[in-house]
């Protein structure tokens, strides 16, 4: 049995007096390629932001190579880290996120390199080389003194994506990060993430993008009113819906 | 009429108009430093969630911003000294500036901060850096480039409201265009000078300021 990269359990979140999270299990080994998909609404999102702790929850936990995210457990008591071991934490994952989050003060360099110097501790030039390497990767190594203002949106959520995955995560989180692009924009973000997903990146995408999720997933996460509706391989997924919803879900998304 | 301009008067006393200029920037610059690292401190304080941090900073900023400078002034200079705090002239207007500046300086570097975008924050937590770093290598630049015009017509107001510090006798530019005004009668001639100074002064201040802009422009 190989252990899960990623273990969540019971996961509860609410804001406020919405519980967006009513109990979510999930396991992901290495290598995993997750889709979740759903209605908007449906905690998606949250899921994604609670691994990372961009938001606290209030029930159940996270694990990520066994260690626990976030909060501890000692007689009973739940308590939340301590900050610089939660920013520790956060660094064992990358996110990319819907609206980039590009630092437009930095050229795309200076933005993937920030984290290498800063968290990750490396020397100027090796954090340079190591972007650079990263910023080819994603075919924007010509535009890498460029500022994210000077870039398309396509250009900046590569960046971004790259800015992520130079910090060597365990995990990759995407947020639709297609979901703010014009539609000619899409397909070069999604050719970025299907090579890393080829290369074996462990990774939880939330997406809208029916047909790349089908593509690409080797398991994908039907979220259906904060709970997991239904989940599985893709294809017997996609051909044969088990419940009412995903089939209804199915029918109205761009899926064809 | 009758009255034939002469500068001649104004050009032997130029040397003093100039140190009196000096004076001026310097009592600027210092005033300005301290209320910028002062004014963020209410900035930051002023937008915390916590009631203790932005309650008194809201306070301050609207106590100063409702004191005419002068009496800010006067009061440092005149009454600080019975309470037992005695400065030199140039250092009581100093503190008096730097406090009014401060109240200003603040509703600036605040309204920067509310500008910044949140997903700033978010994508700075998420490569796992502190706090402490996302505030200094992200906010504070990100919010300052984008305050910068702001910023600089508050300077060049803040260098023009050193022209008071001549209520305590302290001998800046328009101290000195006074004593020249009084020594030498030639009234026009003196006040014309000095205004050409402030104005040239200003517009290089203003200058320098637009390049800056231009230079740390975040859309470059």
């Amino acid at each position: 049995m190989t252990a899960n990269l990623l273990e969540i359990r019971d996961l509860h979140k609410s804001y406020g007096p919405v519980e967006v999270l009513k109990g979510v299990d999930c396991d992901v080994r290495a290598g995993e390629v997750i889709s979740i998909i759903g209605s908007s609404g449906s905690g998606k999102t949250t899921i994604l932001r609670c691994v990372n702790m961009l938001e606290e929850f209030e029930g159940g936990t996270i694990r990520i190579d066994g260690e626990e995210i976030g909060y501890s457990t000692a007689g009973g008591q739940r308590k939340r880290k301590a900050e610089k071991e939660i920013a520790r934490q956060r660094a064992l994952t990358g996110m990319a996120f819907q609206q980039f989050n590009l630092f437009p003060h930095m050229t795309a360099l200076e933005n993937v390199t920030l984290g290498l110097t800063l968290v990750r501790k490396m020397g100027r030039e090796e954090a340079r080389a190591l972007g650079e390497n990263w910023l080819d990767r994603v075919g924007l190594l010509q535009r890498k003194d460029h500022y994210p203002a000077k870039l398309s949106g396509g250009q900046q959520q590569r960046v971004a994506i790259a800015r992520a995955i130079a910090m060597s995560p365990r995990l990759m989180l995407f947020d639709e990060v297609t979901s703010a692009l014009d539609p000619e924009l899409v397909a070069e973000v999604l050719q970025v993430v299907r090579s890393l997903a080829e290369d074996g990146m462990t990774m939880l995408l939330v997406t809208h993008e029916m047909r790349f999720a089908y593509e690409v997933s080797s398991r994908v996460i039907f979220m259906n009113g904060g709970r997991i509706g239904e989940e599985g391989n893709p294809r017997e997924m996609f051909a044969a819906p088990k419940t009412e919803r995903l089939a209804a879900f199915l029918q109205s998304s761009r899926f064809n | 009429m009758g009255y034939t301009l002469n500068f001649n008067a104004v050009w032997r006393n130029f040397d003093d108009l100039l140190w009196g200029l000096g004076l001026s920037l310097t009592l600027a610059f210092v005033a300005i430093g301290i209320g910028c690292a002062l004014g963020l401190i209410l900035a930051f304080g002023r937008i915390s969630r916590s009631r203790l941090l932005s309650v008194p900073s809201g306070a301050y900023v609207t106590l100063f911003r409702n004191l005419p400078l002068l009496v800010i002034v006067l009061f440092s200079f005149f009454a600080l000294p019975q309470l037992g705090l005695r400065l030199s002239k140039g250092n009581s207007f100093v503190l008096a500036l730097a406090l009014y500046s401060a109240a200003y300086l603040a509703e600036v570097f605040r309204g920067g901060l509310l500008g910044v975008p949140k997903g700033l924050r978010e994508a700075g937590l998420a490569i796992g850096l502190t706090e402490g770093q996302i505030r200094w290598r992200l906010i504070l630049p990100v919010m300052f480039r984008a305050v910068l015009p702001a910023l600089g017509s508050t300077f060049i107001g803040l260098f023009k409201d050193t022209s008071l510090a001549a209520a305590i006798a302290v001998p800046e530019l328009t101290f000195e265009a006074r004593k020249i005004n009084v020594e030498t009668f030639r009234v026009i001639e003196t006040w014309i000078v000095a205004s050409g100074l402030y104005i040239a002064t200003c517009s290089i201040l203003a200058a320098l300021l637009r390049r800056a802009e231009v230079r740390l422009a975040v859309s470059r």
